[in-house]
């Protein structure tokens, strides 16, 4: 078996071959370290590669020899968002001011990843505070897309986007609170999903905005999405918001997905608000494409109008840098981080640190935040960002009155260049217009590849949504409109990404790649 | 019309202990500007017959029985602190001189 | 302001009319903390004296901490609202109320604003005539306490002038409920003595639900008292001050009517009064101006988005209602009748705040009477000569256990004041403080009737005067006899020993 294979295989094969004893986690856990090594030069999807991932795979490997019942997924390698607590790799969410913090704790996802004895390869690259659609916002220089590295990976968690789509993990972890998830995997050409709100535990995820933050699976497939997620999800008694609910399995609904006959019959709702203006034609395409694909898999294509989703974004940038603007407080110098070197008072230090510590984004949303909540203030931004939150949860209601799970695009356009938005701030805040409504609402998503682009050759991603608590049927539906989808092309998307040269440059592979 | 000024920025800077610099501020009085004239479009469908959702999904409690856990070990404690005398953090003077 | 400045306070009250509010914050003694594991500094068993020990990553607000509030708190919280006559809300939310400031971990301490568990109360308060007064309570709600910071450097500890500052977060996230009343008219000149009477209500209250220390000198019980004034005969409210750092029922009172002397002299000058918050000084007797907080105008409140609402079942809130103790004024007035003690008696016991003590005591076995003399005697004096709390000195039980001892016959009550000093000193219990310092009366009659013949061996003139009718003669003898009995005999028994063998 070639290291190449190993890392172009899936996180359910591995885990297949690993438990016949076919391969070892060491050796699985080398390939991958060594494709990190190769490429992360040129992709720089991680910020911190871990010391001690060999050795976590030869324990496992150890106890699998001494005949030990392990879980699934044991010995497979994860790729972990940097805004993740880890207790033995520092954990900085892309921030200058966080530089080399190690914390004295795991996050729970973390800790069950550990449990399921999984082996972290390290800390991937993200926007500072996941504040951005891009990566172009981390402290530590942004990650490249490895079908372009020219281009955007996505952002906030581009580092995990990128490190699944460059074969340097089979899966990883993410954070979405506004689209963090999903963006980056439509313009890398992976699967991500962002749980229903409540469904994985936030604890030890270096908040943003508390009420919208989910942690979820980042995968080239939606099973191996399925598998981590069964590992991470569930009740979390350190996390208040955490849905008391047993979950049924993600994985066993991906494989009825796979091996069933699902999607005929299946309500799909396009939500007429999330196309059309503002979107590249080559996503309306190959958007428009699938849902004829999936009317002739016996799908019932129906339109449902959301009509407040059009204030989702506006609401969607009060209630964002609000919730951040105090979560981000206690960055203050005193506890852990950087502190300024300068003299005068506490307040002069603290005020000198944030403004050394913060990047631009970071400093926009904290002020945009403290205005929104500020006196007299409150009621006209906060408050009534709120209310259309609300109105937002109504639409989502009534949609599924009519359809079992709604489609949109994931994100208007493909993975767009380096600068061209940094400039903008409105306009980057409009990448994430179709991901944006399932957060305020707790809704779940998932993101799946949906073909290249004609124009550029380049990634479009496929956005599913299911009422609260129903993210099987995400997994079940994904699963089958994935298995469609590559029936249709004949392979897998992510198996048409460009080959990346040792000395650095993509080399386009052709096949329906279009300009480059 | 946007009602953010330099004045306003600053005086939110202040509020936030971000010290930015006269050039930020300035940067910033037009970027918000532009932001919060697009983010009160929310104003257009909030009226007050609408609740106000804080939480994306309905639920009360989530309480923990009253039980002791795992402490932090002081050393765990100070590890990440810029500054400490063993076993406080130590921050610089809290009041000014003119005060 | 100096003292001479300040305008008489019979005076003030013949030009203005104080209007009071009050703002008291407990510490609830539950085992853990409001938001965290971390086990709770304000619990009377956990004895932490090591800083930054009992913290978790919660305590510290460590980025990707979570808070998860502590459902005893809640409970704690609810009793306490009951007691003060509030409705409990079906629905209540905590808050968050931003401000930089290094003994707060997170910047912003978790509150509860708009939607307070508990709500539009009455309290009944008995100044120490008996007089009631009904003070309107506005709202109930918790939050968390923050660290405690010490100024190293500079005079004497003084946050002025200190060249740095040390952060101690033990104290970061006890449980606090802070009661805030509605303003208060119609004290007069009993202000600052319904100051006092407030507090040692809310004090009563809390030690009677079990659910704090209530040790005002720990600090598990603060008050901000709000004075302000208005010219006789004006409707509106004058300008308030908040006065903070009023540590003692005592200090309540005198921070109350030193207001009131202050802001009279400011105002009959042509003065106006600042709206501030002041610090009170218990060594000088006044109160000082706090810093101005730059952002204290500008909280930024919003719905904690890392909390739950809290939605009490009614059926809890019955079962909280079922088990409250009796009000504090009924309760007193059921007592007294119950230990048969004059109006003085019983005054006496409740404005030395040691009507839990004697009650106790009393539960314990003693006699009223008994119970009552000993704490408003003989611990009140050594409590006052160490300026410590009685009930900090020694327990109910230990008491009743000495009072026995006396009620049996085996303590004189010379024997048992030494008992007691004995107890309060830690030599351990009555019981050992008897035998270690060898204190028993002695009730062998031998000995005494040895000791008796001795004596009126040494004084013949006096075995004379005895026989020849003149009894009370007796005690010179007697008094022989204790001397060398080293005061551990009965004197009673003595004088019948003394009468007996003289008659022989």
């Amino acid at each position: 078996m070639s290291a190449a294979d190993l890392t172009r295989s899936t996180a359910a094969d591995l885990a297949h071959r690993l438990t016949t004893g076919e391969v070892s986690s060491v050796e699985v856990t080398q390939a991958h370290l060594d494709r990190i090594a190769a490429v992360d030069g040129d992709v720089h999807a991680f910020l911190h590669v871990s010391e001690n991932a060999l050795e976590t795979a030869r324990q496992v490997d150890a106890d699998r020899a001494a005949g030990q019942a392990l879980p699934e997924l044991a010995g497979v390698p994860i790729a972990i968002k940097d805004v993740l607590c880890t207790i033995d790799m520092p954990s900085t969410s892309g921030s200058k001011i966080l530089e080399g913090w190690i914390p004295p704790y795991d996050a729970t996802v973390v800790a069950r990843l550990r449990a399921a004895r999984m082996v972290p390869l390290g800390k991937t690259n993200m926007d500072e505070f996941a504040m951005g659609s891009s990566t172009e916002h981390s402290a530590y220089g942004p990650t490249r897309n490895p079908w372009d590295l020219e281009r955007i990976p996505g952002g906030s968690g581009g580092g995990s986007a990128a490190a699944v789509a460059a074969f340097e993990a089979p899966v990883a972890l993410g954070s979405d609170t506004g689209g963090s998830i999903r963006q980056p995997g439509a313009v890398t050409g992976t699967v991500g999903v962002k749980p229903t709100y409540g469904g994985v535990s936030r604890y030890g995820a270096i908040a943003l905005a508390s009420s919208l933050d989910q942690v979820g699976p980042v995968s080239r497939t939606v099973l191996d999405a399925a598998l981590v997620h069964d590992v991470i999800g569930g009740h979390d008694p350190r996390d208040a918001t955490s849905i008391p609910d047993q979950w049924p399995s993600m994985a066993e609904a991906a494989r009825r997905g796979l091996t069933g006959d699902v999607l005929k019959g299946i309500r799909v709702g396009v939500v007429k608000e999330l196309e059309g203006e503002g979107f590249q034609s080559g996503v309306k395409q190959r958007y428009h494409e699938t849902l004829d694909l999936l009317a002739a898999a016996g799908a019932e294509i129906v339109e449902v109008s959301c009509p407040h989703f059009e204030y989702a974004v506006a609401a969607y940038y009060l209630i964002l840098p609000a919730e951040a603007s105090s979560n981000l407080a206690k960055f203050d110098s005193v506890r852990f981080g950087m502190r300024a070197n300068v003299t005068g008072t506490v307040e002069d230090v603290m005020a000198a640190t944030r403004e050394a510590g913060f990047g631009p984004e970071v400093k926009r949303r904290i002020i945009l935040g403290t205005y929104a909540l500020s006196a007299g203030y409150y009621d006209a931004y906060y408050g009534s960002a709120q209310k259309v939150r609300t109105l937002i949860q109504q639409d989502f209601d009534a949609a599924f009155e009519k359809a079992d799970i709604l489609v949109s695009p994931s994100a208007p356009t493909t993975a767009f260049k380096f600068g061209e938005k940094l400039e903008d701030p409105l306009a980057m805040y409009l990448n994430d217009v179709t991901t944006i409504p399932a957060n305020l609402a707790g809704v779940p998503g998932m993101g799946l590849p949906m073909g290249l682009a004609p124009e550029d050759g380049l990634p479009t991603g496929l956005q599913l949504m299911a009422p609260a608590r129903h993210d099987a049927r995400l997994y079940e539906a994904g699963a089958a409109i994935e298995q469609l989808l590559e029936g249709n092309w004949g392979h897998a998307l992510w198996s048409q990404a460009p080959e990346l040269g040792a000395n650095g440059l993509a080399t386009a592979l052709g096949s329906n790649g279009g300009a480059r | 019309m946007s009602e953010i000024t330099p004045e306003r920025v600053a005086h939110l800077a202040m509020l936030a202990r971000i010290a930015l610099t006269d050039d930020e501020i300035e940067k910033l009085t037009g970027e918000l500007g532009a932001i919060v004239d697009s983010v009160a479009k929310v104003q257009e469908v909030a009226t007050p017959e609408v609740a106000a959702t804080s939480h994306p999904i309905p639920l009360t409690g989530g309480m923990r029985p009253d039980v002791p856990g795992q402490t932090l070990t002081t050393e765990q404690a100070l590890a990440g602190a810029p500054d400490h005398d063993g076993s406080r953090f130590r921050v610089t003077a809290i009041l000014g001189e003119e005060q | 302001m100096a003292k001479a400045e300040l305008m008489d306070f019979d005076k003030a009250l013949e030009l203005f009319e104080p209007v009071l509010g009050f703002e008291v914050h407990v510490e609830l003694s539950t085992q853990t903390k409001m938001f965290s594991d971390a086990p709770n500094p304000a619990f009377g068993g956990h004895e932490i004296s090591e800083p930054n020990t009992a913290i978790t990553p919660v305590c510290l607000g460590l980025p990707g901490s979570l808070p998860v509030v502590n459902e005893t708190a809640v409970r704690y919280s609810i009793s306490l609202g009951l007691a003060l006559g509030c409705q409990i809300a079906p629905t209540s939310r905590f808050a968050r109320k931003n401000y930089f400031y290094p003994d707060l971990a997170k910047n912003y301490q978790i509150s509860q604003y708009d939607e307070p568990i508990a709500f539009e109360g009455m309290l009944e308060v008995e100044l120490e005539d008996g007089t009631l007064v009904q003070v309107p309570i506005e709202r109930a709600h918790m939050e968390e306490d923050a660290g405690k910071l010490t100024h190293v450097g500079g005079s004497t500890g003084r946050i002025q002038g200190a060249e740095y500052s040390l952060v101690d977060y033990n104290r970061a996230g006890v449980p606090l409920v802070e009661i805030v009343t509605k303003p208060i008219f119609g004290a007069e000149h009993r202000a600052p003595e319904l100051a006092k009477a407030y507090v040692s209500t809310i004090r009563d209250i809390v030690r009677a639900l079990g659910i704090s220390e209530a040790r005002m000198e720990r600090g598990n019980l603060r008050c901000d008292a709000n004075v302000s004034l208005r010219p006789r005969g004006q409707v509106a409210l004058g300008t308030r001050t908040e006065t903070k750092n009023v540590n003692s029922l005592r200090s309540v009172e005198r921070a109350v009517r030193y207001e009131i002397q202050r802001q009279a002299a400011i105002l009959a000058k042509g003065g106006t009064i600042t709206q501030e918050t002041r610090h009170w000084h218990e060594d000088t007797g006044a109160t000082s101006p706090g810093r101005p907080k730059s952002d204290a105008d500008d909280y930024r409140y919003f719905p904690e988005p890392d909390l739950l609402p809290v939605a009490p079942t009614p059926q809890l809130i019955a079962e909280l209602r079922a088990a409250l103790p009796e009000a504090p004024a009924a309760r007193r007035r059921r007592l007294k009748e119950e230990w048969g003690f004059s109006d003085l008696e019983f005054r006496d016991v409740v404005n030395s705040g040691l009507l839990v003590e004697v009650t106790d005591t009393v539960a314990a076995g003693a006699s009223p009477q008994q119970a009552r003399k000993w704490w408003t005697g003989e611990i009140a004096r050594i409590a006052n000569a160490q300026n410590a709390e009685p009930a900090a000195l020694i327990s109910p039980q230990h008491v009743a256990e000495i009072v026995a001892l006396v009620e049996s016959g085996s303590l004189t009550d010379r024997l048992a004041r030494q008992v007691v000093e004995g107890v309060i000193a830690g030599e351990g219990s009555p019981a050992d403080v008897v035998s270690a310092r060898g204190l028993e009366v002695v009730s062998d009659d031998g000995a005494l009737i040895a000791a008796v013949d001795a004596a009126l061996a040494q004084q013949p003139d006096v075995l004379e005067k005895i026989r020849d009718g003149k009894v009370q003669a007796a005690g010179a003898v007697i008094g022989a006899v204790m001397k060398a009995m080293g005061g551990k005999a009965d004197a009673a028994r003595v004088r019948e020993l003394v009468l007996e063998r003289a008659a022989q």
